[in-house]
């Protein structure tokens, strides 16, 4: 895989810094994010659920 | 005693038979017909396709589970429905066909007070010349399809390690598919594989894709709130996209699919072709294709089921172009017009239109998604229809008394993009609600604050949560009806 020559498709999009791709795995951020993900979603259940 | 007759003993029958036994069980009788044995949970069944979860990890066999609660059982399919009875009597009921070895093509008729129609659907793999597992393409769309699908990725895998190159195209095997978000998931679960296998500089991905833009998923996408913008999910589905380097050919009907080659139209009304080497292709929807008669043995198959074989309920089908459609317009009790005690769970019931802006080619093809109703709204809809009639028998309820618009109902779904308990990620989204509701949010239809997506580990973790979470509720274990839909 190499990265997108200019005016390839690939070349266009935003694509994820080497911290934002570290975020996204990074084990203490990540327990974080599941506890906030689930409120969010609880919050859509519990609206869904009137 | 009244009985309650199921069919089908998917996401949205399993839950209503299960709410059903619960609430009526004592008092009335609740059976089940599906024509097959086992309870699928389908989420998981991308990681079969990639050969990181066993087959029998998403599956759990339905006749002890009904035994134990209380719930008549038969593993048929159902052919017809008679909504007035017959000559016998004016006593509704069905016609099925056993699937159980042991009785395999006897048929029988089975009475009933109420009935829920959860059928799903059929894949209609039909459509498409050269679509699915019998002809040149793989589906993951059942266990055992996904199983075949590992087996065939695993033999090119294996090209890809003697040192072969292999085009890899996953997506929608026809211009009117739904469900893109199960493809889309396998796509990136394949592409987090060749990566751990160590061959990902051996394959050229390729994204296929009936939607208008990518992220459309059969709603239209979605609006989040993202970095200070409210932006589109396109610009995050083409993110992934690049960023794992896939290819991406959207806008497209697939017109057939060759033994190494797909051909495709797109809107423009070119026509296109990708060679492949592995093709994973899901098939558009269709109803199973029940048929219906009235007391005298004439067909009445139209009053009940839409000419895709949906069942009618009690949305608004009149046909009006796209900028009229309102929420208003999607069912909100699933009951039949006709015969108040029918009605339809999942996807069964036929939606009003689509929530996609529907398109034609310049060759006048229709190339769009058609609306998603599996997962949490199939279950909510099957639990709000066994709620009404447990009303309507219990209580004398002359109409329906819980509703279950998708219009008014939020959904939570994950999609995976590779599985791995450390190094796993996915797509946790949120929308609210799912059909667009522009009256009520008029900038983009839906709650923004209710609404959005990330992606990370935490998801992967969410997703693998929920197989072992609705697994157990699936099994009825203790405190199974606590968990939410």
């Amino acid at each position: 895989m190499t990265n997108p020559k200019p005016y390839e498709q690939g070349y266009f999009p935003p694509v994820p810094t080497s911290a934002t791709r570290f975020w996204r795995t990074n084990l203490l951020w990540q327990v974080w994010r599941l506890l906030r993900i689930n409120m969010k979603m609880v919050r859509v259940i519990r609206a869904s659920h009137r | 005693m009244a009985r309650l007759l199921i069919l089908g003993a998917g996401v949205a029958g399993h839950t209503a038979a299960s709410f059903a036994q619960r609430w009526l069980g004592k008092k009335h009788e609740v059976v089940v017909v599906s024509p097959n044995s086992m309870y699928n949970w389908i989420p998981s069944n991308i990681w079969v396709g990639v050969g990181r979860m066993k087959p029998e990890k998403v599956v759990v066999e339905l006749a002890p589970i009904y035994r134990k609660a209380g719930i008549d059982f038969r593993q048929a399919r159902c052919l017809s429905i008679h909504p007035e009875g017959g000559e016998s009597g004016g006593q509704p009921y069905v016609t099925v066909e056993c699937t159980d070895p042991a009785r395999r093509g006897e048929r029988e008729e089975i009475a009933y007070d109420y009935l829920v129609n959860a059928t799903g659907p059929k894949l209609n793999f039909g459509a498409t010349e050269g679509l699915g597992p019998e002809g040149n393409s793989l589906s993951v769309c059942t266990y055992g399809h996904a199983e075949a699908a590992a087996r065939a990725f695993e033999e090119s895998i294996q090209r890809m390690e003697r040192g072969e190159h292999q085009e890899i195209v996953i997506g929608t095997g026809h211009g009117m598919c739904t469900c893109q978000g199960a493809a889309f998931e396998y796509l990136f679960n394949v592409e987090q594989e060749l990566r751990r296998r160590g061959v990902r500089d051996k394959a050229t991905l390729h994204w296929l894709s009936n939607e208008y833009e990518a992220g459309d998923f059969g709603m239209g996408g979605m609006h989040l709130k993202r970095g200070g913008y409210v932006t589109h999910s396109k610009v995050f589905t083409e993110s992934l996209l690049a960023e794992r380097g896939v290819n991406w050919h959207l806008r497209a009907h697939t017109t057939a699919v060759e033994p190494h080659k797909v051909h495709y139209e797109t809107l423009d009304g070119e026509n296109h072709e990708l060679p492949f080497d592995f093709t994973m292709l899901i098939p558009p929807f269709a109803g199973v294709g029940l048929q219906a008669y009235d007391r005298k043995g004439a067909e009445i198959t139209e009053r009940l089921f839409n000419p895709g074989g949906f069942m009618w309920v009690d949305g608004d089908y009149q046909a009006k172009p796209f900028e009229q459609w309102e929420a208003s317009d999607w069912p909100r009790t699933y009951q039949n017009p006709h015969y108040p005690n029918i009605f339809a769970a999942g996807i069964a019931f036929a939606p009003p239109h689509p929530v996609s802006k529907p398109m034609k080619s310049v060759n006048g093809t229709p190339i769009f998604p058609t609306p998603p109703r599996t997962g949490m709204p199939s279950a909510m809809i099957g639990k709000a229809v066994v709620a009404s009639i447990r009303d309507m028998l219990n209580r004398g309820a002359t109409e329906p008394t819980h509703t279950a618009s998708m219009a008014e109902m939020g959904a939570a779904c994950v999609a995976s993009a590779g599985t791995g308990l450390f190094n796993g990620t996915a797509a946790s989204m949120t929308v609210y609600p799912i059909v667009p509701d522009f009256k009520k949010y008029p900038e983009y239809g839906r709650d923004l604050n209710l609404t959005f997506g990330e992606l990370g580990l935490a998801g992967h973790w969410i997703k693998y949560i929920l197989h072992v979470m609705f697994l157990y509720k699936a099994r009825q274990r203790f405190g199974w009806s606590m968990i939410p839909e």
